[in-house]
């Protein structure tokens, strides 16, 4: 694909390699603490079904992942462990942070066993705020990332500029 | 019995190649590091197993990767604030943990609760272990390969979560236990709409003792596996339903119902003899199916009156110490709160049920088979900010 390296991707192209990627994440799931609950819900009740927006949250290992949602508390003897699977994921990879824990420390935001934010450590794509937030809020934060990918520009992001949001 | 020369040399070569076999399948020994994180679980529970082909010689938890230091942030808050933190600790049966640290709080202050406030916090205390164990029903059939019980969890669930949402707000975290009472009365209809969940209930145990008791293949991998002895049991410190299906019949509720009305129910601790992971689902099942009888109890007979006791507008509790323990979904959870009479407690230590009932890990693992690990650690069923705190 010479085509994206040298920065001249075609507008129709790039749409519809976006609209591909879009309806097509696979959904790592990070489940640490009360948060993964609302996430199983999510992903796996009949209720809310994160199928129909084509995601698709039963990959067997990183390696196979798009995303990766990091539901919960991580404390710092976790941080090792998220780290490394998060360098397995291949690129492209994006990154939900649900629950106010994993945006900044939430509710124990003076534990000094707890990291304060899970962006001090990976890059967050979009934070899911509430404790914990509902399914609902959940399928949003996935809806808007389906948003930003629709409107990414696969040279920019193939080249690593820093991804700007409007 | 005598042999011919060619029958013993025949059981000669039969003895040499086994050992010949037995020396080429010999295996050397294999640690397994299961977690820290695991699709499995909601939580990051990590177990060293030292194996010898496929069985577990040696097995040993590692813990502290959930550390939320909550018996240190306990310190730095008010007692009110207190109850927000420790909603988090059994993130499933959320209400439940709050009780026990309002009773102690309630005890240090000489308060007691109005006897209406009592019946309502036992009906969410009930229905909080319905919420609770409902997922473990439904996850037990995950960790043995069956999908469905786990969907019909999440389904049914999602009913008695509404009901503790339309009294406290909260679908996870209520926040609704207060020193000397509760925050609100219930909703109007909330009685009614209750009854027909809990006959819903009723039917997801129905449907799920139809789905998995008396399948051969739950039967096969859970009979006989796992065995945790009653004299063992009660040596590690296990409460709640792994100690009931060990045959030991002790259940806080009944035999110490400090403050919560259990006494004036009608109702059943179910215990099972076998100790197995197979008894331990049994008693959560039967367990959850009391409950909603419970439940139902408590809302026909729920007397009137107000819902809060007098209570300063900012409390200081006096200086002294209380240690009250309650049987929460997953066990025995006590709270031993020290006072000095300030705003905040001077320390409080939590005994959690799940820290207790892993400690049997180690001895229950030793000598199963790999697939069994899972199924073992399923049935003895720990949540794990439960266990870390």
């Amino acid at each position: 694909m010479g085509l994206i390296e040298s920065g001249k991707m075609p507008a129709p192209l790039t749409k519809l390699l976006n609209l591909s990627r879009k309806y097509s994440l696979w959904v790592y799931q990070w489940g640490l603490a009360c948060c993964a609950i609302e996430m199983g819900a999510a992903f796996g009740s009949p209720r809310y079904d994160v199928m129909r927006l084509g995601v698709i949250p039963f990959p067997a290992s990183p390696r196979q992942a798009d995303l990766v949602v990091v539901s919960g508390t991580v404390t710092d003897k976790m941080v090792p462990s998220l780290l490394r699977l998060y360098e397995q994921m291949p690129d492209p990879k994006y990154v939900i942070s649900m629950g106010s824990c994993a945006n900044c420390g939430g509710p124990y935001w003076d534990s000094y066993s707890v990291t304060k934010g899970v962006d001090q450590i990976i890059p967050v794509d979009v934070y899911v705020p509430g404790c914990p937030p509902r399914p609902e809020a959940l399928l949003e934060g996935i809806v808007l990332l389906q948003e930003r990918i629709a409107n990414e520009d696969i040279a920019a992001r193939w080249r690593g500029d820093p991804i700007v949001v409007e | 019995m005598t042999f011919t020369e060619r029958e013993q040399q025949a059981y000669v070569d039969a003895a040499s190649a086994d050992a010949r076999v037995n020396v080429e399948l010999e295996t050397e020994g294999m640690t397994l590091n299961i977690g820290p994180q695991h699709p499995a679980t909601h939580g990051t529970l990590r177990i060293v197993a030292r194996l010898d082909g496929e069985q577990v010689v040696a097995a040993e938890p590692v813990m502290g990767y959930m550390h939320r230091g909550y018996e240190k942030l306990a310190e730095v808050r008010t007692y009110p604030q207190v109850t927000t933190l420790i909603n988090r600790i059994d993130w499933l049966g959320s209400f439940a943990n709050e009780v026990p640290f309002i009773l102690a709080a309630e005890r240090l202050m000489d308060i007691e609760a109005p006897p209406r406030a009592q019946w309502i916090r036992t009906a969410l205390f009930e229905l909080s272990r319905i919420a609770n164990i409902s997922l473990f029903l439904g996850d037990m059939g995950v960790q043995l390969g069956a999908l469905t019980p786990v969907f019909f969890a999440f389904r049914d669930r999602e009913f008695v979560l509404n009901q503790i949402e339309a009294v406290t707000g909260g679908r996870f975290h209520p926040n609704f236990d207060r020193i000397g009472g509760l925050k609100d009365d219930l909703p109007a209809g909330w009685i009614a709409e209750t009854k027909s969940v809990m006959a819903k209930m009723r039917g997801f145990c129905d449907e799920l003792e139809d789905l998995l008791m008396g399948n051969e293949i739950f039967e096969a991998r859970t009979r006989g596996v796992g065995v945790i002895p009653d004299h063992v049991a009660a040596s590690f410190g296990l409460s709640g339903a792994n100690l009931r299906a060990a045959g030991v019949d002790w259940d806080m509720r009944r035999d110490n119902p400090c403050g919560l009305a259990y006494e004036s129910l009608d109702w059943k601790v179910w215990t099972h003899p076998d100790g197995d992971s197979f008894a331990r689902y049994w008693v959560r099942l039967q367990e959850t199916r009391e409950a909603t009888y419970m439940v139902e109890q408590l809302l026909d007979g729920l007397p009137s009156g107000p819902i809060m006791a007098k209570v300063p507008r900012i409390i200081k509790v006096p200086a002294g110490e209380a240690y009250v323990a309650t049987e929460n979904p997953l066990g025995v959870m006590g709270y031993y709160v020290v006072s000095k009479g300030e705003l905040a407690p001077f320390r409080v230590k939590i005994r959690s049920a799940s820290f207790s009932n892993i400690s049997v890990v180690p001895w229950v693992l030793r000598g199963v088979y790999v697939p069994d690990v899972i199924t073992i650690l399923a049935s003895l069923y720990f949540i794990l900010g439960d266990i870390d705190r």
